[in-house]
């Protein structure tokens, strides 16, 4: 699958193109499958995020999850403070990541 | 310390009214991230993985304890509460909102602090010796020159788009605990015929290619040091490549002409800059100079230390360093707990160094290149206080220049330049060796952690040096052996096929192992890999 990516704005935080919006939350990632360039175009001259960007994927049981590792501790947070990734509650999600 | 004068004030407070607006209109959708993204970069704002990076200039690692409370302050109000010290003496925030930035800068600006110039092809913050000012071997204290090139660089007309960033370090002893000889320039403040002048050392650096800066003038007259500084700038904002991003550093194009070719173009630029009267009079250096006066200290305060408390004399030993002055000691706090994040602290811990610098240390602190804190001017009598303190909050740990004291970059976990993780190697490694009787027992030894060929983490200066990289799209780590960023610099060698992140941790045990089995009396991991080469180590990683 294909995942649309970047950064907010105004926050910097890592967003997910959702077929009609952009969600903190890779679980609400669509894939945009050859529709990504056309989206990106749209969405970086409404200027509502910063730097979007193309990459790989695959559908799992738990949602979206991106090829690279790098897109992947985008999706959660850094794996060194748990406490500040979006799922704060789980010991385990990093195990996601690797 | 530097005071700000008014046009230091007018120059940062301009800055901050001409971002502001150029944030507004990034908001307001007035201009496109292309256009926005060099005028951030000039404010020290990236985009990093997660958020907007800032990074803070700490010129030369000095601040006093307003400045180091604003520090905790920012990190409470605007990050997620804590901020990452850098090799660079800097401090970055990882979690910023573009929204926030003018007001961040704004409050920087009240206690004569900017993030001007810690980004972009232009002169770096300057950076320095962090027992500046106390150490028992410098010759003089070096920041009053570092001042007066921060001075020199801080808009410099001609040198806001170089070829490439450009980093200077000033010291003013023997011992370089600046990696000054991995600059592009390292100026050394030494002593000939009763004389202070400038050894100028140009054309080292890290990153892709990594090499030692040659010698090109062995003393310029103090006098002229901007001027030299101005012509070995110019020869390379003229001959620097800026066809390929890859070799467009300084070093490049003196390892291209040859030192000998650069200096006598240098030597030429000079005699013409010479003439421009750039070095400032007498009277302004001392204006600048009086403002780094040493503290009032007493030379007749006790010299002995209560040695009592057992935690407490390990700590001595470890984490506190000669002062110049009798009864005095200079205190450097460790930001590399076991297992924890190297150079990362609370605002409750940035809070607590900046109460203990006004209690105990004349209100300073410093910044250092192996991210750590310094208190740089304590009395001997005080010391026992100081250490509770720390250890309360988590600080006092007693591994200055071990294995655990590592320097490690943000990485991959933070950075998106990195190709691999950095901190939870560094993490494991801590841990790994957590036992502080065999810390001691290995001795001094550096090791550094570089998250991408970059090298932000120093890997190559490293006793021991690891380099994170990508291997189809896994996190693999190589390993060199023999680096230095000491005055006995020198560059490491790569061991051999890299590991993965458990795997690097194993060889290191198999490394330290096989050092503790070759050394001689009072050798350091270092000496003994320079004496025995890499063969007897590689056999003991690759069997």
């Amino acid at each position: 699958m294909k995942l649309l990516t970047g950064n907010d704005l105004k926050t910097g935080f890592v967003t997910w193109w959702t077929g009609a919006d952009w969600s903190l939350h890779i679980e609400d990632a669509a894939d945009v499958g050859e529709a990504g360039e056309a989206i990106l175009a749209a969405e970086e001259g409404a200027r509502r995020v910063n730097a979007p960007y193309i990459i790989n994927g695959e559908q799992t049981a738990d949602g979206p999850r991106p090829a690279h590792i790098k897109d992947r501790i985008r999706a959660l947070g850094p794996t060194v403070r748990p406490d500040l990734t979006l799922k704060p509650a789980d010991p385990a999600a990093g195990d996601w990541v690797i | 310390m530097y005071k700000y004068d008014e046009y230091d004030h007018a120059m940062v407070d301009a800055r901050v009214a001409e971002f502001s607006d150029q944030v507004r209109r990034r908001l307001a959708g007035e201009i496109t991230e292309d256009q926005f993204k060099p005028l951030r970069l000039m404010n020290g704002l990236y985009l990093q993985l997660h958020a907007y990076m800032l990074r803070v200039a700490v010129p030369y690692g000095t601040l006093d304890s307003r400045q180091m409370r604003m520090l905790a302050h920012i990190a409470r109000k605007y990050d997620r509460d804590y901020g990452h010290f850098t090799t660079r003496q800097n401090i970055q925030y990882n979690w910023i909102k573009l929204e926030d930035a003018p007001a961040i800068l704004e409050d920087l600006a009240s206690v004569e602090m900017h993030a001007i110039q810690t980004s972009g092809n232009c002169i770096r913050n300057i950076s320095s010796d962090q027992w500046a000012g106390a150490a028992a071997d410098e010759i003089t204290d070096p920041r009053p020159w570092a001042e007066l090139l921060r001075q020199w660089s801080s808009f410099h007309p001609e040198f806001s788009y170089l070829p490439r960033k450009f980093k200077i370090a000033v010291i003013a002893a023997n011992e370089d605990r600046a990696a000054m000889r991995l600059h592009d320039i390292g100026i050394q403040i030494v002593e000939k015929d009763g004389q202070h002048g400038a050894a100028f050392y140009v054309g080292g650096g890290m990153g892709r290619t990594p090499m030692i800066a040659p010698l090109i003038k062995d003393f310029v007259p103090l006098d002229d040091m901007l001027s030299y500084a101005e012509a070995c700038l110019r020869v390379y904002n003229r001959y620097g490549r800026r066809d390929n991003i890859y070799k467009a550093r300084i070093k490049i194009l003196i390892h291209e002409l040859g030192a000998d070719e650069y200096r006598r173009q240098v030597e030429e630029e000079f005699k013409h800059v010479k003439s421009l009267g750039i070095d400032p009079p007498k009277a302004e250096f001392d204006r600048i100079a009086a403002q780094f006066a040493p503290p009032p200290l007493d030379a007749s305060a006790p010299d002995a230390i209560d040695r009592s408390d057992p935690d407490f004399a390990v700590w001595v030993d470890q984490n506190v360093a000669a002062h110049k002055v009798s009864g005095h000691a200079i205190v450097n706090i460790s930001l590399k707990p076991i297992g924890g994040i190297p150079g990362d602290a609370s605002s409750a811990q940035i809070d607590l160094m900046a109460d203990l610098a006004e209690t105990y240390s004349h209100d300073e602190l410093r910044v250092t290149h192996a991210q750590n804190i310094v208190l740089p001017h304590v009395r001997k009598a005080d010391l026992h206080a100081v250490w509770q303190a720390l250890d309360a909050a988590g600080l006092a740990t007693p591994n200055l220049d071990l294995i655990s004291d590592i320097i490690a970059c943000p990485g991959l976990d933070y950075c998106s330049l990195a190709n691999a993780r950095s901190i939870p190697v560094a993490q494991k490694i801590a841990t790994r060796f957590s036992d502080l009787g065999r810390q001691k027992e290995l001795g001094e030894l550096k090791l550094k952690i570089s998250g991408c060929i970059n090298a932000c983490g120093h890997h190559h200066a490293g006793h021991i040096g690891i380099l994170g990289v990508d291997r189809k799209g896994t996190e693999n780590y190589q390993l060199s052996l023999g680096g230095s960023g000491a005055e006995d610099v020198s560059l490491g060698t790569i061991t051999g096929p890299g590991f993965d992140e458990d795997g690097v941790v194993d060889a290191i045990e198999r490394v330290t192992d096989k050092y503790l089995a070759e050394r001689t009396e009072g050798e350091r991991f270092v000496d003994t890999f320079r004496r025995v080469g890499m063969a007897p180590f590689k056999e003991a990683i690759y069997g």
